[in-house]
């Protein structure tokens, strides 16, 4: 019941959007730097990966591979937009501007502080998502107009890997321990979720810990059946796997950070 | 009770416990701050000074005991005493990725203050402070006593009636220190309340009118500045090389004294008595004689040994 009440509205309000804002304001400073790598590093892969190594693939489940890899890659920017936020970034602002420090010497609470940090992240990985789509349209390796479907699903799940950044950015003893989580879960996630290749290549075990363990996993699935118009009602408990460990994770890192924060 | 009385009371500490763990940072603490005052916690290193700090500013729950600021309970009504206080932090945490204006505009929001209120009282911070010309300057580009001034420009964005600040001029020059000491006493004028922490004696005999020297956790003693100098050290102290027919001298006499680093110390309102003594017995000695300070009262109650 605690944990719970730190998502009643009261102190997740219009309080968690100034710490968001002031996310926002510092990120339109610097807007060349934040938005030229995200836009060119999918399409890198959708180079190398698609038109390249595709050349050679005839086709993966009935369409031609460049297809197939082109909602992985969304779904990677999606999740290393938030993700990275979440951890480096925050953990800057938390530990070494004190941030967060500053903020609750004001009437913002440490849960609108987490929360508001929580919603940024989700943005970065709506802006990114917003600034990639149209090159995947233009390539015509996306369906229209089922992928617009994408920009409104983006910062949902979005916020997921947002909450998994925050938890392990709550428990991090420095910013160098960051790197575990980076390469032995965002990695793996990045290989083994359905992107580059079909699920159904793995073991049969691997494919279940890949659904179950690995959230990627549900976001391709879902990304893929929108850029692919393939969106049936078998998509809903993916849907639903995505929005409850969301829920969890979210009152997790809230209440992980306000542990370490409020001392 | 007096109702008036508690009105002007606008920080109260009732047994107050502050506990990480096994260690006790602060162990049964009471004190009051009065409206328009300033009251200052002195003491060496881990005294428990910052953590009743941030006690007052609700950033840290209290273990056990009472503690009301404007008299409110600080665990349910963090929000409310929050609005109404300025803090300055013992490290400057400005925002680096805004100019000096931005980063008081964006304090401001985090107050509810309207953009257009907030432009004005930025304005008026900036040359309260003597920051103006500043305005554009990146954080990373102000001096260690220009940020100083802007973090109390900040603190004062939702024009505060407490101001808490832990150590407040800790490493600046002795133009910044006197700059920042001026714009305390005009706050105080204008009728804020102000509690700080200090490791400088100068700096708290300047400024507080009432302050507390703590060690370990507990409160020693408190008073006024003169208060505690007359009580703790007499009026004046009296310091001879160490010698032992100096301590003969002394003892022959039964007059107390303490010895520290090479010389004698003595604590007297009888100086001319003391002086005469020394100076009879044992002449060979160099004597000097000088008004004790709240240096001395803070030394003798909390010792000479280093802290980490």
């Amino acid at each position: 019941m605690k944990a719970l009440s730190v998502l009643s509205f009261e102190s997740i309000g219009r309080r968690a959007w100034k710490v968001w804002r002031r996310n926002l304001l510092t990120f339109l400073k610097t807007w060349r730097v934040n938005f030229i790598p995200p836009f060119l590093e999918p399409m890198l892969y959708l180079f190398a990966l698609g038109f390249g190594v595709g050349s050679y693939i005839d086709q993966v489940e009935g369409i031609p591979y460049v297809r197939f890899i082109a909602p992985g890659l969304i779904s990677i920017s999606i999740m290393n937009a938030s993700f990275f936020e979440c951890t480096y970034s925050s953990y800057v602002r938390m530990h070494y501007q004190r941030i967060f420090d500053a903020m609750i010497a004001t009437p913002i609470t440490i849960e609108e502080v987490i929360a508001g940090e929580l919603m940024w992240g989700a943005t970065r990985s709506l802006i990114y998502t917003i600034l990639m789509l149209p090159v995947f349209i233009g390539f015509g390796v996306v369906d229209l107009p089922s992928s617009l479907l994408v920009i409104p699903f983006a910062p949902v799940a979005g916020l997921l890997f947002a909450a998994i950044g925050m938890c392990f950015t709550a428990i991090t003893p420095n910013i160098e321990a960051l790197n575990y989580p980076s390469f032995l879960f965002i990695t793996p996630m990045f290989l083994f979720s359905g992107t580059f290749f079909p699920l159904s290549m793995l073991p049969e075990p691997l494919q279940v810990i890949a659904l179950s363990f690995l959230p990627l996993t549900h976001v391709v699935i879902l990304i893929r059946s929108m850029t692919l118009n393939l969106l049936s009602a078998s998509l809903v408990p993916n849907m639903i796997w995505i929005l409850g460990v969301e829920a969890i994770l979210c009152v997790l890192a809230i209440s992980l950070m306000k542990k370490r924060l409020i001392v | 009770m007096n109702l008036g009385q508690r009105m002007a009371l606008v920080i109260e500490a009732k047994s107050l416990e502050k506990r990480f763990g096994e260690t006790t940072a602060v162990r049964n603490v009471n004190f009051t701050v009065e409206e328009g005052e300033v009251f200052g916690f002195l003491g060496p290193n881990g005294a428990g000074k910052t953590s009743t700090m941030r006690m007052i500013q609700c950033a840290s729950p209290k273990t056990s005991g009472s503690l009301e600021v404007f008299g409110l309970d600080v665990g349910r009504f963090a929000r409310e005493i929050r609005r109404r206080i300025g803090v300055v932090p013992q490290e400057s945490n400005l925002d680096p990725d805004f100019t000096v204006f931005e980063n008081l505009l964006i304090y401001a929001s985090y107050f509810d203050i309207s953009s257009e209120e907030a432009r004005n009282r930025a304005e008026e911070l900036l040359s309260y402070v003597k920051l103006e010309e500043k305005r554009y300057s990146r954080i990373d580009q102000l001096s260690g006593g220009m940020r100083r001034r802007l973090v109390l420009a900040r603190a004062l964005i939702n024009n505060p009636s407490l101001l808490i600040l832990d150590e407040p001029t800790t490493g600046l020059d002795p133009q910044a220190r006197h700059l920042i000491w001026d714009k305390l006493r005009e706050l105080v004028g204008e009728g804020r309340t102000i509690v700080l922490t200090t490791h400088y004696m100068e700096e708290a005999a300047h400024l507080c009118d009432r302050l507390v020297i703590m060690d370990q956790g507990s409160i020693l003693v408190g008073g006024t500045p003169e208060e505690l100098v007359r009580k703790y050290a007499g009026t004046h102290v009296i310091e001879v090389g160490s010698s032992p027919d100096a301590i003969a001298c002394l003892e022959r006499h039964g007059i107390p004294f303490e010895i520290t680093g090479g010389y004698i110390q003595i604590f007297s309102e009888q100086v001319q008595e003391v002086a005469s003594h020394l100076l009879k017995e044992c002449p060979e000695h160099e004597m000097t004689s000088r008004p004790a300070t709240l240096e001395d009262v803070f030394l003798r109650l909390t010792g000479r040994r280093l802290r980490e």
